[in-house]
């Protein structure tokens, strides 16, 4: 079995975002960068269904700058085995940079092409889709769990009150939420080995697209908050607050 | 080309909740008409009284496959039409996130996720979305004919006394390649943190997963009004389902009102919750950083406080 998972690099979930000069983007100074939490649950359940298939092969693609190399090695210090660097500035527009993922995975005879739901940077929640929707292969985001046997995929995704079970021959794109797997660490073996795997780098141009970005603000701060008081015997005082004041009792 | 397509949600015969606030968005970037796409396999109860919260027109899209969610058939019966409207709405459901990528990548055209504001710049859609986790604000130019993926209560629903005309819509003929069996209900059927108007979630200082019956009581007092979340600490450890962990890598929820009981207030949490109107925190350190959030704060061990509030929520909703 082939298996392709995207990977994004991202901030780390507990940067303090500074607006950069500009209004645009922010400030990357000092940010430590890591590989998108999403996308490791996608690159755990590539390893995994290798694991178990004891054969296949793992294929991490990132498209960006020079420095996604630096993330696309921690995967392949996962496990993953070899790494492909599409060398480009992705677009605003998540479709321009679906389509050069799409471009390079078609003809690749993959099986399975995995993404994260979304990136915690732009919150995009799209790639996986339109990657799908490129290549006319079925597709369901947001799985939390994932079988695969006899060239079909059984997939499930959490609905608003309750969970939606979809299932889909092979090849099949699918977006991978929490609660999939546990995405293991790299080991120090791993590390070493990451170094020697292949890392192959394709210049491309995504695309403009439809997108402009405008600016990027922080958010209003929410007014002060008060502590009503101690204990059980502050309980008369937050009612008073919650419905009078508040009204949503 | 000014009118907006919506496409709303059905499942199990009926409309999803939504569908108004849906519309009002809808009716903030045009002056047109507003049409509403509804693909299912037969009649869906509620929608005569789309005209009045703003459908000009109710698209009725019938299909066997559309008996459960059809991703396949809904994006391509919606990019089939979408060529005479400026835009296409969809609600940032589970279901539309899924849904409006496919239909953008059809149509040749942008998408934007989980919009909390929408107008019009020009002959572009101008649309604020929530980025890093709610940590900053990004303002986005969407060029026209592209897919807006509406936050759940970024508008009220108006009422509008549109005519709600109906009309069928073809279906194009399509490939089935996703099969979606019917909506498994949650063991509890409880509602979902996503869709409840209060939100009460939990904490490692429960300090045990039976103690969330504390909180399964505090939501009783609301009769039906509340769920119970949890932060992730307590996901991990198997005290609660993943379904409920609110937080970066959990739900995002903008409730009315949200409790967070014996959670720290990590900024992952944060980033699920802070568009919430309320928020209350209890927690035994008063140096928590919830207590930053929050509206209002209760210092004190939860096992004494929320047992109170829970007395006091019964007596108050008794009047
Ligand atoms: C990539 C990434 C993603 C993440 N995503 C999420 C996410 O989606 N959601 C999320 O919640 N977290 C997320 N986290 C984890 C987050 O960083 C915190 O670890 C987590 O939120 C802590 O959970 P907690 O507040 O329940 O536990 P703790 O931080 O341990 O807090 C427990 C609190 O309970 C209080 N307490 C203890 N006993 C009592 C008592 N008797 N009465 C009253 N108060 C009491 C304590 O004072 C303390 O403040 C993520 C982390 C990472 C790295």
């Amino acid at each position: 079995m082939k298996i392709a998972v995207c990977l994004r690099r991202v901030p780390d979930t507990t940067t303090k975002i500074v607006v950069a000069a500009g209004g645009k983007s922010i400030d990357e100074a000092g940010v430590k960068f890591v590989a998108n939490p999403y996308d490791e649950y996608a690159l755990e359940a590539a390893l995994a269904l290798k694991d178990a298939a004891g054969s296949g092969e793992t294929t991490v693609v990132a498209l960006g700058g020079d420095i996604v190399q630096e993330t696309l090695r921690t995967a392949l210090a996962m496990g993953i085995d070899r790494a492909v660097h599409l060398q480009g500035t992705p677009s605003a527009d998540g479709l321009a940079n679906a389509r050069v993922l799409a471009d390079h995975l078609r003809g690749g005879g993959y099986d399975l092409i995995l993404c994260g739901k979304l990136a915690v940077d732009d919150y995009g929640q799209q790639t996986g889709a339109m990657i799908a929707e490129l290549l006319e292969l079925p597709c369901a985001t947001a799985i939390t769990r994932l079988d695969v046997a006899y060239g079909r995929a059984s997939v499930e995704r959490e609905v608003e009150g309750g969970v939606e079970a979809a299932s889909c021959a092979l090849p099949a794109v699918f977006s991978c939420d929490k609660g999939l797997n546990n995405p293991r660490l790299p080991s120090l073996k791993g590390i070493m080995a990451a170094k020697k795997k292949p890392l192959e780098v394709i210049a491309v141009t995504p695309d403009a697209g439809g997108v402009t970005v405008v600016a990027l603000a922080l958010p209003p701060e929410r007014a002060p908050g008060k502590i009503v008081g101690e204990g059980a015997a502050a309980v008369p005082a937050l009612m008073q607050a919650l419905t009078s004041d508040a009204k949503v009792i | 080309m000014t009118d907006i397509l919506v496409v709303l949600e059905v499942r199990d015969g009926a409309l999803r909740k939504g569908a108004g606030e849906l519309l009002a968005a809808a009716r903030r970037i045009t002056d047109g008409s507003v049409d509403a796409l509804v693909c299912s396999a037969g009649a869906v109860n509620g929608l005569d009284a789309l005209g009045a919260v703003g459908a000009d027109r109710v698209l009725t899209a019938l299909h066997p496959d559309f008996a459960t969610y059809c991703p396949d058939g809904i994006a391509a019966t919606a990019a089939s039409i979408a060529s005479s409207y400026r835009a296409v709405l969809v609600a940032a459901t589970a279901t539309g996130k899924d849904l409006g990528p496919r239909i953008a990548a059809r149509m040749n055209a942008p998408c934007a996720m989980d919009v909390t504001s929408l107008d019009m710049n020009g002959n572009a859609i101008r649309v604020v979305r929530p980025v890093y986790a709610g940590k900053a604000l990004q303002t986005l130019d969407v060029s026209s004919s592209g897919v807006i993926v509406v936050r759940p209560g970024a508008y009220p629903a108006g009422q509008h006394g549109r005519p709600g005309a109906t009309a069928a819509v073809n279906v194009p003929s399509f490939t089935r390649r996703l099969e979606v069996a019917a909506v498994r209900k949650s063991d509890k059927g409880a509602l979902d943190v996503a869709e409840a108007r209060v939100v009460i979630s939990g904490g490692r200082g429960l300090g045990d997963p039976k103690n969330f019956a504390l909180l399964d009581e505090l939501a009783a007092a609301f009769g039906g009004e509340a769920a119970v979340g949890a932060s992730r600490a307590v996901v991990d450890a198997g005290w609660a389902e993943h379904g409920a962990q609110v937080g970066q890598t959990g739900k995002t929820v903008a409730p009315e009102l949200y409790i967070a009981v014996g959670i720290s207030g990590a900024i992952q949490h944060l980033a699920g919750m802070r568009t919430a109107k309320v928020i209350v925190a209890i927690n035994r350190d008063k140096d928590a950083p919830i207590f930053k959030v929050a509206d209002y704060g209760i210092v004190g061990d939860l096992f004494e406080v929320v047992p109170a509030l829970t007395a006091a929520v019964k007596q108050a909703r008794a009047h």
